[in-house]
């Protein structure tokens, strides 16, 4: 597991957010109430001393809560204990919990992130903290051994959940009965946006994982829309849309523009050939693959676009005796990508059509 | 040669979250710093070197399902691409050694292109 944040220096400071990790940010989503323990053993302050040692025995724990009349009054633990033996040996047993019990009361409140109690357990360097509801009475005792329970279990959560999700997606396209079932993701591309480039293609690699799609396959898709993603963003002038139709024996992908489009697309396909801008290359763009890839990941590819063309504008002047040209070229008006990916049988996302069901990469 | 005896015999600097590298074996190493040859060349669950740091290596690493990628010449990466990376569960490590020195380094350890 990842390492907790213990040490006051270690946490919130501005450098350190990039690198929170999952336990963490866990961290502050978890409340106190939700990993603490409920059901405290609990003694009042005339207690005898000899029968918190046998509770404590019986019940194998070393400290409780004292509580006078719902009211948290302090705490006494086995340290408290020693102290009892070592003052007058056994004849001691026979006083209060009132005379030994500790009572600064180190608590937090049920409604606290665990980092609160995580910040204490480093400041106090106690073993339990006590954990009041919002009445300021006793709702339960929070060990650091009920934080790293909490934790594992809300990480274990999270793999759960996504499990769930993949399991519940993949039984989709049995699920709903129609003559053609087809499942449509939609999203749109920011021009120059390269602090999300890429945010589209690895969504739809997740989502074709969760439908159950073979890893090779959702691969592919992957790398193929990222780098007609990456063209969106670096060269079409509004950016541009993707859309992809899944059905359970083929997967088409649209991606179309209202940019410049492409001159001349044969020269296009060659490898190496690049119209990126400089400062676009400098950022590892732009080397003139990203076609290339696309084809090699594609089982089908179609590319129309419209580039700027030629145009002649002709007025006539004095009595059509002679003629003003311009020449203004049309502007270009998009470019249109058709990606298809073929499944084979054994790959259908509909799992009682296909014959290797949980199909290895 | 399992990812944690690379981390240690280059004395790479770990970026993002811990995971068990003793249980990562890279599949082979390619190393380029144009994004496209990457997504061409590199091997699913291999090693990537670069001196790219910016936040697009941490989508090309998570598509390709990179083991990890060697960032060269202390090019940190922003906070927000390691938070990203740790998002998207990439592992990125980084050396200020140059790419060639690290392939080298590499090659030597025996790994070969894959």
């Amino acid at each position: 597991m990842a390492q907790l944040p213990l040490s006051e220096q270690d946490m919130l400071v501005d450098r350190g957010a990039g690198f929170i990790t999952r336990a963490e940010e866990l961290a502050y989503e978890l409340k106190v109430e939700q990993v603490m323990t409920r059901d405290v053993k609990t003694v009042t302050p005339r207690t005898l001393i000899i029968d918190v040692l046998n509770l404590f025995r019986e019940a194998r724990i070393s400290g409780a809560p004292v509580v006078d009349q719902d009211r948290l009054v302090g705490v006494i633990s086995i340290e408290d204990l020693i102290r009892a033996l070592r003052d007058s040996g056994r004849s001691e047993l026979r006083a209060s919990v009132s005379d030994y019990m500790t009572t600064r009361l180190v608590t937090v409140n049920v409604y606290d992130s665990i980092i609160e109690a995580l910040k204490l357990f480093a400041k106090t360097k106690l073993g339990r903290l006590l954990v009041v509801d919002r009445a300021g009475r006793l709702a339960g005792i929070i060990t650091k051994g009920d934080i790293t329970r909490g934790l594992l279990n809300a990480l274990q959560r999270d793999i759960e959940t996504e499990e769930l999700k993949r399991y519940r997606a993949s039984h989709l396209f049995e699920d709903i009965i129609s003559d053609r079932t087809s499942l449509i993701l939609r999203y749109h591309i920011a021009p120059r946006d390269f602090i999300n480039g890429g945010a589209a293609s690895s969504n739809i690699k997740r989502a074709l994982l969760r439908l159950g799609a073979n890893p090779q396959l959702a691969r592919r898709c992957g790398v193929a829309v990222y780098e007609a993603e990456m063209n969106l963003i670096i060269h079409a002038t509004n950016g541009g849309d993707i859309e992809v139709e899944i059905e359970p024996h083929q997967i088409v992908i649209h991606v179309t523009d209202d940019g410049p489009g492409i001159e001349d697309i044969e020269q296009a396909m060659q490898p190496g050939f690049s119209t990126a801008p400089p400062e676009i290359r400098e950022l590892g763009f732009g080397a003139g693959m990203g076609l290339q890839n696309i084809k090699r990941s594609v089982d089908e590819l179609n590319i129309e676009s419209t580039p700027a063309r030629p145009r002649l504008i002709m007025k006539p002047k004095r009595g059509r005796e002679e003629w003003e040209l311009s020449r203004e070229p049309a502007p270009g008006q998009g470019t249109r990508l058709t990606m298809k990916f073929f499944l084979q049988a054994d790959q259908s996302l509909e799992r009682h059509s296909s014959t290797g069901r949980e199909s290895a990469e | 040669m399992t990812l944690q005896e690379i981390i240690d015999r280059l004395n790479l600097t770990v970026l993002t979250e811990k995971k068990d590298f003793t249980a990562i074996t890279p599949s082979g190493v390619y190393a380029s710093d144009l994004l496209s040859c990457v997504m061409a060349g590199a091997h699913r669950r291999g090693l990537w070197i670069t001196l790219q740091s910016h936040v697009n290596i941490v989508a090309v690493a998570a598509l390709l399902d990179l083991s990890a990628v060697i960032i060269t010449e202390g090019s940190t990466p922003e906070p927000d691409v390691i938070q990203k990376a740790n998002r998207e569960e990439v592992t990125l490590l980084l050396t200020p050694a140059p790419t060639y020195t690290v392939a080298g380094k590499l090659w030597e350890l025996g790994l070969r292109e894959g």
